[in-house]
């Protein structure tokens, strides 16, 4: 509006189609047309053909009854489930894959990035093949690879090995025994979740005295005892319950305690391997980015290199490390459904069976497109409020 | 997984391509226009669909394409295989990127309509069973409480499966897997305890697939049968000549068995007075044009691809590796299920 009455004087003399707003406007007017009548043209034609070939549509499916077994679910699910609980089991498998592999994977990517500039030679050397090794290779292969070491190389769960008659390592995965379940449990969750709460206050407060009066708090240290400590009081108030389920061998497998399956050991090893290289090669770059003088300031200070990383140099290259490592962790929630692959019982597993049982691709496949596209986003939009919050303000 | 959108795509795409023009026979104009026939099959069954190593494809179900190519083109040669897993069958068919599925398929009413195939015969009457190493001593079905079960994904199989284990109040723990190979490694790796598929299939695995130093000795398969699995040639809803020609390719397989003609007789066979065999091989005309082909189209097929018998002692039978006897699939003459309309 604003240019239109600045340049309004001008504008009267020239015909409406010389006119840059005016043809500016009908071009834009034209291509929105354009694609909304291609995309009109895409679903109606669809639509029609899907009728004529008397393919079923819509997403009645959903609420029928699945008839499939999952090998591996969060929530309880048996073959007389609904379609839509497959697919959410589906869903939670992949969340479960995807989440862990983004805490590991940044975890070791950062020891990794770091050692690569490590003054000890054998140190650098050996996290370059590491990166090396790892980035240069196809996740898929690490998966088959991974996979088939665990279901070769590890032996039947009637020869499993046995640690202390608790843990059995078997090519049917590694059984371990819990506590039974008791209604302690969730009372002890939310004290987890007040412990980690009162952790973070106790952070903030901690840094404010350090800013008001130099004194440092220990706030590590004390949030940890925080966050461990209020489950166990929690735990000793409600009588210590302390029966556990052991796994023992019954017939064919295992059974109590609880298991990780190796479908998902595999995909979840290959996933964090793989994408570490990358996280690494990301975490080195935003170092080396940094002025050298912050190095040797810090250094200047009587601060020891761990140190200097850790107070000096690592807050200032998040900034640069942020934005890529969101690529990296879409990455990892995208590159989960290579699952299918090695039989983890992921989104795309369950929506692929959903397809052929149904025949509705086109639902099914929209199901995956926006249930990957919403993790995604979201994924995105946490990582852009974490990178405007640490961003350097410049006044 | 992008082999999967890549799959929906195709379908969409397809789909989209063909709008405006469906009418009765494009699907026949379409393999005369191209001169080819285009057949999705597995992507290595031995026995039923199987590339050897010149890339020459070989089976039961193979033979079916061959029959169909032989009744169009006169030369059972002009068939074009597309490997296809479980998964991909129906959405390959659906799109139009096959014409015919001849892979193993189960014929089930789902599949039959709301999926827009026509299945137009059963080739082979299967059902579904399990293997189990010899070493873990299990003698029936009923004893696999508790056990893991290695099985491919988006098959009747996988729902048998379930079924059978609720019916029988027993639990199972899957492991599914999507490509064919893979199950049975993670099966001969001691992934699971089980592997089911149907019978021929299992059959089919244990006389090709098992890995040394172990041999198909080592392996039983248990003497339940859980399902009646009846596989069969699939085609697209909307060109009825085309289902008619797949229909009757497999049927003059049949029939020519009934009649003792096969790939060594037929020459003789054409001098035969029996008016049935004269019209059968087209000596008398009428039977070709009816199914809108060559005249000779049973004789094309019987002197390539030979009779049912011949392709099943050949491809499964005991003339193969995996000696599965005839069975439900004798002629109905010989106390099996196999029984072809008359052609006439």
């Amino acid at each position: 509006m604003a240019v239109e009455s600045i340049g309004s004087p001008q504008h009267a003399k020239i015909a409406p189609w010389n006119d840059p707003v005016i043809r500016g406007w009908v071009f834009q007017a034209v291509v929105v047309g354009l694609v909304g009548f291609l995309a009109w043209f895409l679903v109606t034609n669809t639509v029609e053909n899907l009728a004529r070939q008397k393919i079923a549509s819509g997403y009645a499916y959903l609420s029928h009854e699945a008839g499939f077994e999952i090998g591996d679910s969060m929530i309880s699910y048996s073959p007389a489930n609904t379609y839509a609980r497959a697919i959410l089991v589906g869903m939670l498998n992949t969340l479960k894959v995807a989440g862990l592999g983004i805490i590991f994977a940044t975890i070791l990517g950062t020891l990794i990035g770091v050692g690569r500039l490590s003054p000890n030679w054998l140190l650098a050397k050996i996290c370059e093949g590491y990166v090396e090794a790892f980035r240069n290779v196809p996740l898929l292969l690490w998966l088959f690879l991974f996979y088939k070491m665990i279901s070769e190389a590890f032996p039947g769960p009637r020869q499993a090995l046995n640690v202390l008659n608790a843990l059995f390592l078997s090519n049917r995965g590694l059984y371990f025994p819990v506590p039974a379940a008791d209604p302690i449990h969730p009372w002890m969750g939310l004290g987890l979740l007040a412990g980690i709460a009162g952790a973070v206050v106790l952070h903030r407060w901690g840094k404010q005295r350090q800013a008001a009066t130099g004194k440092p708090f220990p706030s590590i240290w004390a949030g940890a005892a925080l966050i461990v400590g209020l489950p166990i009081l929690i735990w000793l108030a409600g009588g210590a319950p302390h029966h556990m389920s052991w796994p023992e061998l019954k017939g064919f497998n295992f059974v109590g305690g609880t298991v990780i399956q190796p479908e998902f050991t595999a995909l979840l090893l290959g996933l964090v391997l793989y994408t570490s290289a990358f996280i690494a090669e990301i975490v080195r770059s935003g170092i080396l980015a940094l002025n050298k003088g912050q190095s040797e300031a810090a250094a200047a200070l009587g601060l020891s290199r761990a140190q200097a990383m850790r107070l000096v140099l690592l807050p200032q290259a998040l900034r640069l490390i942020v934005p890529p490592m969101t690529s990296q962790y879409l990455n990892i929630t995208k590159n989960s459904s290579l699952a299918i692959a090695i039989g983890y019982p992921d989104l795309v597993a369950s929506v692929n069976v959903t397809i052929n049982q149904t025949g509705q691709a086109i639902e099914n496949v929209l199901i995956i497109m926006v249930a990957y596209l919403s993790v995604s986003l979201s994924i995105s939009a946490f990582m852009n409020w974490y990178n405007k919050r640490i961003a350097l303000r410049e006044r | 997984m992008f082999k999967k959108f890549i799959g929906a795509g195709t379908v969409a795409a397809a789909l989209l391509g063909a709008a405006g023009t469906a009418h009765a026979g494009k699907d026949l104009d379409a393999v005369k226009a191209r001169g080819q026939l285009i057949c999705g099959v597995s992507t290595g069954v031995a026995g039923f669909s199987q590339a050897d190593s010149q890339g020459k494809w070989t089976g039961l179900d193979v033979d079916v394409c061959r029959a169909v190519a032989a009744a169009i083109f006169g030369d059972a040669e002009k068939v074009k295989y597309v490997p296809l897993t479980a998964q991909q069958r129906f959405t390959a068919i659906q799109s139009g990127e096959v014409d015919l599925l001849s892979r193993n398929t189960t014929w089930t009413l789902q599949r039959d309509t709301a999926l827009g195939l026509d299945f137009t015969s059963i080739s082979y009457y299967d059902g579904q069973g399990f293997m189990v190493p010899k070493k873990l001593g299990v003698k029936s079905a009923k004893e696999l409480n508790g056990a893991t079960v290695c099985v491919q994904p988006g098959t009747t199989t996988e729902l048998n499966l379930a079924d059978y284990f609720r019916a029988n109040k027993m639990t199972f723990k899957p492991v599914v897997i999507e490509k064919v190979e893979e199950v049975r490694s993670a099966f001969f790796a001691g992934r699971c305890d089980v592997y089911t598929t149907d019978a021929s299939g299992l059959y089919s695995t244990r006389a090709a697939n098992v890995p040394a130093p172990a041999t198909a000795d080592d392996f039983v398969v248990l003497p339940e049968i859980i399902s009646k699995e009846p596989l069969g040639p699939a085609v697209r809803h909307g060109d009825q000549q085309f289902a008619d020609i797949v229909r009757w390719s497999f049927f003059a397989m049949l029939e020519t068995e009934e009649n003792d003609i096969t790939s060594k007789n037929v020459d003789e066979m054409l001098k035969s007075e029996n008016p049935s065999i004269k019209r059968i091989l087209g000596v008398t005309p009428g039977i070709g044009k009816a199914l809108g082909v060559d005249e000779k189209w049973v004789y094309n097929i019987v002197k390539q691809v030979g009779n049912y018998g011949e392709s099943f002692e050949r491809n499964v039978g005991m003339g193969s590796t995996l000696k599965i006897a005839r069975g439900l699939n004798a002629l109905w003459s010989k106390g099996g299920l196999q029984y072809a309309p008359p052609i006439r």
